[in-house]
């Protein structure tokens, strides 16, 4: 690590916030079904979800947290906007995947707009999950053959775990898409609404660029059209039409979110931020 | 006079009629899934082990409920799921000419064999 240039370690840092962002905050949206299922056995089946989410977090936090204690001093100082956080760094201690997940402000999160979209109802719930289980064993899929064999590992780890998300969701888009009129109508309504959040997926940032080049990242340019055929097969099966709209949401990779990214964090980091350190 | 009564598994309980009873009257059957019950074999070459129920709107979904629901902790490596309303059961209330003439044939079990101590597991 130490005689890889320092713009590359930065890089690979960003890039790996950007997929354990993802996946945290995916997990977090999918948690608050705990306890609220519809039924005892989708409750669970959410549940297991959200903790494959957050077990994926982990892993990518973990890889972070050891990219960031290698960079000099002078790189680590303010690269994170909270003062805790700029506090315990200036203080020399070495960063975990905890004070990544608990200390970090809004915006230095930078997962897509996506993930951080409200529950609402079951159908807004499934076609979220849905949309970023497609993208997301696409991305393992090639994620896997990346450089550096820690990101390949994770990716081949969780890749078992994605497919299972990914034929859940298709089948709950499926179920209730093809199901009664009523359930056909809150599924296209919730398809209609996220749909301007899906571009956001494929938008190369500068870190998912350089990591590109270097053989790290992935070419989210080449998972796209995939992505587009297998969403479309789902919906035709489903009889949901397609939105039309080409217009897209932007920002959450470069740390501009929504406003409901606020509110998680909140609910997220309330504990640490309250009683630093505290364990149970 | 009903000369034959037929007891299925769903016709016990109080939830399990959401999908095993004809008694529509108490229970709401059009709005609940059906009840499934769960065979789970825990390693290759073991027998598929009753280890549950759930409900679930088909078969497909009841495999995935099932491994979301028994399979959590390694418990599994196969599953079958079949609905409760096919499953036939004997009736509780002739428990007695069904299975306490077992009672007092103790010669039907093997203990009545000397078995030397290197034989294990028996």
């Amino acid at each position: 690590m130490t005689n890889q240039p320092i713009n590359e370690s930065i890089n690979q840092l960003l890039y790996a916030l950007e997929l354990a962002d993802n996946a945290l905050i995916i997990g977090h949206r999918i948690s608050e079904w705990c306890g609220h299922g519809p039924v005892l056995e989708q409750d669970i089946a959410l549940t297991n979800t959200a903790l494959d989410h957050l077990g994926q977090a982990r892993s990518f936090y973990q890889f972070a947290a050891n990219i960031f204690n290698a960079l000099p001093a002078d790189q680590k100082a303010n690269f994170f906007s909270s003062p805790v956080l700029q506090n315990k760094i200036a203080a020399g201690e070495n960063i975990d995947e905890d004070d990544l997940a608990y200390l970090r402000d809004g915006w230095d999160f930078r997962n897509v707009l996506l993930v951080e979209q409200p529950n609402k109802d079951w159908a807004f719930t499934v076609i979220r999950s849905f949309f970023y289980d497609v993208y997301n064993f696409y991305f393992y899929t090639e994620l896997q053959k990346s450089k550096v064999a820690e990101l390949a590992a994770i990716a081949e780890k969780s890749l078992k775990e994605v497919t299972y998300h990914l034929r859940w969701s298709s089948e709950w888009v499926i179920r209730l898409g093809d199901g009664t009129e009523e359930s056909h109508e809150r599924m296209q309504t919730a398809v209609n609404e996220r749909w301007a959040f899906t571009g956001e997926l494929f938008q190369m940032s500068e870190a998912d660029k350089v990591m590109l080049a270097e053989g790290i990242g992935i070419d989210l340019n080449a998972i796209k059209p995939l992505w587009q055929q297998r969403v479309a097969e789902v919906l035709q099966e489903a009889t949901i039409t397609m939105p039309a709209s080409t217009w897209m949401q932007e920002g959450g990779k470069e740390g501009r979110h929504s406003e409901h990214l606020g509110y998680i964090l909140a609910e997220l980091q309330f504990m640490q931020r309250a009683y630093p350190n505290m364990e149970w | 006079m009903q000369l034959i009564n037929k007891n299925l598994y769903g016709d016990y309980g109080d939830k399990e009629q959401a999908g095993g009873s004809n008694d529509g009257a108490k229970h709401n059957t059009a709005s609940e899934w059906p009840l499934w019950e769960v065979f789970i074999r825990s390693k290759a070459g073991l027998d598929h082990k009753h280890a549950g129920s759930l409900h679930a709107a088909d078969a497909e979904m009841a495999i995935e409920n099932a491994r979301d629901v028994y399979t959590r902790r390694m418990e599994g490596v196969s599953i079958w799921v079949v609905e409760s309303r096919y499953i036939h059961a004997s009736d509780p209330g002739e428990s007695a000419s069904m299975y306490e003439p077992a009672n007092d044939k103790i010669y039907r079990h093997p203990t009545f064999y000397d078995l030397p101590d290197e034989l294990k597991h028996m």
